[in-house]
């Protein structure tokens, strides 16, 4: 069984903020980190590998030093790793994001698939069903418990608004996996030499041989226009006087925005 | 290239609207998409169309008073259960019969997983979880609007050289349009030939949380924090969410002391939530907390030191003890009820 993880290196969004004067993210002094979603697909990873065999390579489309978040994924127990990087790569949107990974994954040879439910800072949750649409095989989103899993079929639980599905799919599939599904195991001592020695292998356009036209800001259908903080509520108010005259007032607040 | 490009893309007219139905209910956010696809295809001087996938005609007829100039209707068994690759099949090849200029789904379960498989194959660009649209008056294109970073930021989001324009649109955001019992439409009949599915539902299951109601689905919330000290708060807190008919949230905090169930967890590791009132009780208003609430319409906030960092996102503030406060709400709540 070939097990593929795709893990995306984020910047640590609890701390990212806007530089009001410029638009513009600062970047600076902010920590990346393994997206969390993506901890929790490599233990699915490692887990089903466990369970019927097989080898686990995750991969992370990014610049050189999204190898940082390959190493900590050896340090977890992958046994192989892609890094995906080249400048054509720059820019990409979820589409050419999903195609570059969906030629590079083609390349590797696949059975299972995983992926986060979402990435913190794009935020999207498009990558992989877009994946499995370029590959043309199934996908399930949202897993929070694999029921089954063998070399032909898989059963798992799909998180859905009021509930959850149980849904069944032959084999390749694409998981998509949120938090409650598992818990990430901590790095090895010696996974963490494992991860210090280990060759990062790179892959670049031509050894994925993708279309220069498909990747990029060049494959990206949509454009980041601009970028702005969240509106501050103009109308926000703290209420005054005594606690019952601060309850009056809310309360007349609420009625004048016909809420009670 | 410019020329034939252009005329490319005025091939592409119409305003879509993907409504999304579960056991052949039709889901709120499809009224809500109505309204705003309403707005846009005014402004663009075209029709609107649904897309409903299941169901029955009394629900394609709704789609019609709530604003729908057309609905395409397919009402082959395959869709009575989600599975994506027959969503996304069908809506792709109507997307290339038709060419709708723009396409909208709801931000939900559904349409987040199903609608980037139609953007893949289209190879047109799909934007995420939009809160505001806007057609650009010199372009004609869509500014679609959304929070990323966590909702630490906003991006507007263009895709000016392919159509559709596809976005999924956030739940409860949007105001629904109009309801006009006798306007009139034309319902068109789609077949699903050729649609299979390799994934299979076997069973589903709905877990109706203590409360009742569905948090993501809530109106209402009443949200503890550590600040009620006890179990007990909670009570309170059921009794005021009664009174305004919503439902109980918490923060991490209050979840860990084992006071409530992380069902009923709102933040980044719990639930993300927009009701129209959020009322925050004892809750500091960590960025964890705010990720999960701050888009709700009214935040308020109640906390007993002055400076807490939850008042910086609230719209009204009572400064003063949950257990002195919630209770004279509720007193006074029910008397206007005359209860
Ligand atoms: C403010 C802002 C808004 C944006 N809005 C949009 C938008 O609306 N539509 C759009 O198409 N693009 C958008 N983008 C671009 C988008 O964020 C990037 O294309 C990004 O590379 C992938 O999308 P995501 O971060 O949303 O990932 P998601 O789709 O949320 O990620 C889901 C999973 O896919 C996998 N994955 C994602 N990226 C990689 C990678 N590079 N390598 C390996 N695995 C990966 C991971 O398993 C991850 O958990 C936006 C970017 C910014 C900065
Ligand atoms: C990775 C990560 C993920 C996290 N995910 C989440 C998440 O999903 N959701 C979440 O909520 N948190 C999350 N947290 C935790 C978050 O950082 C905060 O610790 C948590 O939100 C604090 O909860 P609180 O506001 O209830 O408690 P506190 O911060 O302790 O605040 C209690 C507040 O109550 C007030 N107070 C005390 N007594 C009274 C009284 N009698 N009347 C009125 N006010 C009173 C105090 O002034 C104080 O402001 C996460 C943290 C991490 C690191």
């Amino acid at each position: 069984m070939n097990i593929i993880v795709c893990i995306k290196q984020v910047p640590d969004t609890a701390e990212v903020r806007i530089n009001p004067e410029t638009n513009t993210l600062i970047r600076e002094g902010v920590p990346s980190i393994i997206n969390p979603y993506d901890l929790h697909a490599i233990e699915a990873a490692l887990q089903i590998k466990e369970k019927v065999g097989g080898k686990v390579t995750a991969i992370t489309m990014g610049p050189p030093q999204a190898e940082d978040a390959l190493r900590e994924a050896i340090s977890m127990g992958v046994d192989d790793v892609r890094l995906i990087s080249d400048r054509a790569f720059a820019g990409a949107d979820t589409w050419a994001t999903s195609y570059t990974l969906y030629k590079a994954i083609e390349k590797l040879g696949y059975d299972i698939i995983i992926c986060g439910k979402q990435a913190i800072d794009g935020d999207t949750a498009q990558v992989g069903p877009e994946v499995a649409e370029f590959l043309n095989i199934p996908h399930i989103a949202y897993i929070r418990k694999i029921e089954d899993v063998s070399d032909k079929y898989i059963k798992v639980q799909r998180l859905m608004d009021d509930g959850y599905d149980v849904v069944e799919s032959p084999i390749p599939v694409l998981l998509t996996v949120v938090k409650e599904l598992n818990t990430p195991r901590l790095p090895s001592l010696k996974g963490k030499m494992t991860a210090k020695k280990a060759v990062i292998t790179k892959m670049d356009l031509n050894a994925i041989g993708a279309e220069p036209d498909n990747v990029g800001l060049k494959g990206s259908p949509t454009q980041v226009k601009n970028i702005f903080a969240p509106q501050s509520k103009a109308d926000r108010k703290m209420l005054q006087g005594s606690i019952e005259d601060q309850v009056d007032e809310l309360i007349k607040q609420l009625r004048g925005l016909k809420c009670v | 290239q410019p020329s034939s490009f252009s005329t490319q893309l005025s091939a592409y007219k119409g305003v879509w609207v993907f409504a999304e139905q579960r056991e052949g209910v039709v889901a709120s956010v499809a009224y809500e998409l109505l309204g705003v696809g309403k707005r846009l295809a005014d402004e663009l001087r075209t029709e609107l169309s649904a897309i409903l996938f299941g169901a029955d005609d009394v629900q394609a007829k709704e789609l019609i008073k709530w604003g729908a100039d057309r609905v395409y209707h397919c009402k082959d068994t395959i869709f009575d259960k989600f599975n994506d690759e027959p969503y996304a099949m069908l809506l792709t090849r109507i997307i290339n019969n038709y060419k709708p200029e723009i396409v909208l789904a709801g931000a939900t379960p559904i349409g987040r997983s199903f609608i980037p498989r139609v953007a893949a194959s289209l190879k047109t660009g799909l934007t995420a979880d939009c809160t505001a649209l806007e057609i650009d008056k010199d372009s004609g294109n869509l500014l679609q609007i959304r929070p990323a970073f966590g909702g630490n930021i906003m991006a507007t989001i263009l895709c000016p050289n392919h159509r559709p324009q596809i976005a999924t649109v956030r739940p409860r955001v949007m105001k629904r349009g109009e309801y006009i019992a006798d306007r009139n439409g034309e319902i068109i009949s789609i077949s699903a030939d050729n649609i299979t599915s390799r994934t299979k539902v076997i069973e589903t299951v709905k877990e109706v949380s203590e409360c009742m109601v569905n948090l993501q689905e809530a109106e209402v919330i009443v949200a503890g924090g550590r600040g009620l000290g006890r179990s007990e708060g909670f009570k309170m807190l059921e009794e005021l969410a009664e009174v305004l008919g919503g439902a109980v949230g918490a923060s991490r905090a209050a979840v860990d002391e084992g006071w409530i169930s992380y069902s009923h967890q709102v933040g980044q590791t719990g639930k993300t939530v927009c009701p129209k009132i959020y009322i925050a009780c004892g809750i500091s208003g960590a960025v964890q907390h705010l990720v999960g609430m701050q888009s709700s319409d009214i935040i308020i906030a109640i906390n007993k030191n002055p400076e807490a960092p939850i008042f910086n996102i609230a719209t009204y503030g009572i400064v003063g003890d949950v257990y002195e406060v919630v209770p004279l709400l509720i007193k006074k709540l029910r008397e206007i009820k005359g209860q």
